[in-house]
């Protein structure tokens, strides 16, 4: 793998998660599901096959009655940092991926995507969903469609975006307010939606921001951090039971 | 009507040779055109309804498909590696002169099995009308990109390898121009072989890079040499050791259904030296490659090899691809008196050919269906219809072409000889 590093800018979008206010409601599903544009069929039994680009995963200690205890985990895409590609950017032939160094966010360029699932097997979050069938909402779903957020045709993957389209939206405004489009802060529609305020999104590279402060939290953690994908999404809990699951070296350096 | 198809067809065959009465051969033919027509119905609804007939899924982005292109890839290298021993290194190593009576065969397998994983490829991706896009928006970090450009360019070695042999036929060299041209271009083959040798190490050596760059996938992802990971260089060395042992098996099948022999013996005999030694080369590479990566470079990322084996993806298949159709075939190859036994040397070759396959699957399916998050969960693939009748259709395109390439053209020079009596 290429270990050349890209230029990279002052910015660096982040989220961090605190598990332990999650209450696995769905509400950061469900908006990033209306604010995306996601499409949805009939039936959704088959969960490796519908399209959520915030998944729930339902994490458990193992454990019985009465020791048996649980939590939720969203998994957005984790617009991994890791030197030179992500692992689904360094593998797409045709750079229908790609990730913005300006502000390391992962971006999908649809139209040039030509469905070859290579991404999907290289993300180890499976944070990639393919578009199995062609878009269709029911009526009158249609004409409630945001028109900042294109739709994906039948074929093309697609993930998570941490909400593109906000920051285009907040740094088209600094242009015309004439601030520096590169200060412009913006939130995703998972952290709007969340009622116990468990997801907080923002500049990693900034210290006045919150996500910054938190994702050096001493309970702060990450996904598979031993595979040096550099997710950009940490998680937060005081249990070290969930801390475990985070990665199997993690677990045995807790145990050891 | 019925006589002058037959006066056709005998006109077609090569001076000299005897091949079975038409009417068997057109049920051959009838049977392989169905197997074919269901395939193509199948690849059609799959075109025209998309992927979600198949049984992949957002876990198995890779699937029947793949596994079957990268084995037949790996299993057409017969094509190359041994053009490349006949016209590049015989001139040092007279022996293998030997090869040039099986050469023409190894050129159609080669032909049948890239240009049949192709019309796979077209399948395999959700956009087919965007194919190109891999040629004009290529990302030069992508094995999938060495893929698109090495395969495409050795279809073409391959095709123009082919080309001189069609020529051959009894009738088309009756036109002096394609005479002409037939010949000019088996002066020059030797340039397009040892061309094809360098695009073909490359592209199965990226075919075998597609899963071992994967660094986020522990099952998959391997160290290695600059970008190329130890796949790259494991894949290569496994087609060269399976690819001629396959071409030797097809002919051995030939010879069986037709009742003839069509190669001296001293020929599977030197396929099988050949693949012996390069069969016992891979294995110990491979058992090292998977005792590094079971033993050293797994527990460094918290996982043990057990954790990469469960259920139907369980460690018999390390077991059959490494000991069964592995160590087992090497051992027979090198031993004189196994390469004697035609039971022996065919059902070794038949061996390394499943274990090169197996390889192929366990890099393609159960390498994904490894959960790598700690509180994810094994899923299993199962092949739709839609996804093994193409394939099946594949593999009967291939006997179709060989078929007929035997039927109406000289691939084997020795035949008349051999058949004499």
């Amino acid at each position: 793998m290429s270990e050349g590093r890209h230029a990279q800018g002052g910015v660096r979008f982040g989220m961090v998660i605190d598990l332990d206010k999650c209450t696995g409601c769905g509400a950061c599903s469900v908006a990033c599901q209306a604010e995306n544009n996601i499409s949805f069929r009939p039936d959704e039994s088959n969960k490796l096959r519908s399209i959520t680009w915030m998944s729930i995963f339902e994490l458990n200690n193992g454990g019985h009655y009465p020791d048996y205890k649980y939590a939720f985990l969203p998994r957005p895409c984790m617009h991994c940092d890791s030197p030179g590609h992500a692992p689904c950017t360094f593998v797409c032939p045709v750079n229908a991926t790609t990730r913005d160094e300006n502000n390391g966010i992962v971006t999908m360029v649809y139209p040039r995507c030509i469905g070859c699932r290579y991404c999907i097997v290289a993300c180890p979050y499976h944070a990639r969903s393919f578009n199995w069938w062609d878009p269709k909402w029911p009526e009158p779903m249609e004409s409630m469609l945001s028109p900042e957020v294109s739709t994906r045709m039948r074929g093309v993957v697609e993930k998570c975006t941490f909400c593109h389209h906000r920051l285009l939206a907040v740094r088209s405004k600094a242009y015309k307010d004439g601030t520096d489009p590169d200060k412009a802060t913006y939130t995703t529609a998972c952290a709007d939606a969340c009622p116990a305020k468990a997801i907080v999104f923002g500049n990693l590279l900034d210290p006045q921001s919150e996500a910054a402060r938190l994702s050096k939290d001493p309970n702060a953690f990450q996904i598979l951090k031993k595979l040096n994908t550099k997710p950009k999404v940490y998680y937060i809990s005081v249990h070290d039971w969930i801390r475990k699951l985070s990665d199997n070296a993690v677990a045995q350096e807790l145990q050891g | 009507m019925r006589c002058e198809v037959q006066g056709m067809d005998r006109a077609l065959i090569p001076a000299g040779l005897k091949r079975c009465s038409l009417p068997v051969f057109g049920l051959w033919m009838l049977l392989l055109f169905g197997v074919i027509g269901w395939g193509v119905f199948a690849g059609a609804v799959v075109l025209l309804k998309a992927m979600n007939v198949t049984g992949l899924n957002d876990y198995f982005g890779f699937g029947a498909y793949i596994t079957v292109d990268l084995a037949i890839i790996a299993l057409g290298a017969g094509a190359f590696f041994s053009g490349f021993l006949y016209y590049g290194l015989s001139r040092f190593f007279p022996s293998l002169k030997e090869l040039g009576k099986i050469i023409n065969l190894a050129v159609v397998v080669g032909f049948v099995c890239y240009t049949g994983a192709l019309a796979i490829l077209v399948l395999e991706i959700g956009q087919p009308l965007r194919a190109w896009f891999g040629y004009w928006h290529a990302n030069v970090h992508s094995m999938l990109t060495e893929v698109i450009f090495c395969i495409s360019c050795y279809a073409i070695v391959l095709i123009v390898e082919y080309v001189p042999v069609v020529l051959e036929n009894r009738k088309l060299c009756e036109v002096k121009p394609l005479k002409v041209f037939g010949r000019s271009l088996h002066d020059v083959m030797a340039i397009f072989a040892l061309t094809g040798t360098f695009l073909s190490f490359f592209h199965q050596g990226s075919l075998g890079g597609i899963a071992g760059v994967l660094f986020g996938r522990p099952y998959a992802y391997r160290a290695g040499l600059f970008i190329w990971p130890w796949t790259f260089f494991l894949f290569i060395l496994s087609a060269i050791a399976s690819g001629p042992a396959f071409t030797a098996l097809i002919c051995g099948v030939l010879e069986k259904v037709s009742g003839k022999k069509l190669v001296d013996r001293s020929v599977y005999d030197l396929i099988g030296k050949i693949e012996g030694v390069l069969l016992s080369v891979y294995i110990v590479l491979k058992i090292a490659d998977t005792a590094y990566w079971g033993l050293v470079q797994s527990p460094g990322l918290g996982l043990k090899m057990g954790d990469f084996y469960w259920g139907p993806y369980g460690i018999w298949l390390l077991i059959a691809e490494i000991g069964v159709c592995g160590v087992l075939p090497a051992m027979i190859l090198l031993w004189p008196a196994g390469r004697k036994s035609n039971f022996l040397l065919f059902g070794a070759f038949f061996l390394d050919i499943a274990g090169v396959s197996l390889n192929r699957f366990v890099m393609s399916i159960p390498a994904f269906a490894a959960p790598v998050m700690p509180f994810d969960k094994w899923q299993v693939y199962i092949p739709t219809v839609y996804e093994t009748a193409p394939t099946l259709a594949m593999l009967a395109y291939c006997a179709l072409i060989i078929s007929l390439s035997y039927r109406y053209l000289p691939l084997f020079p020795r035949e008349k000889e051999l058949n004499r009596a």
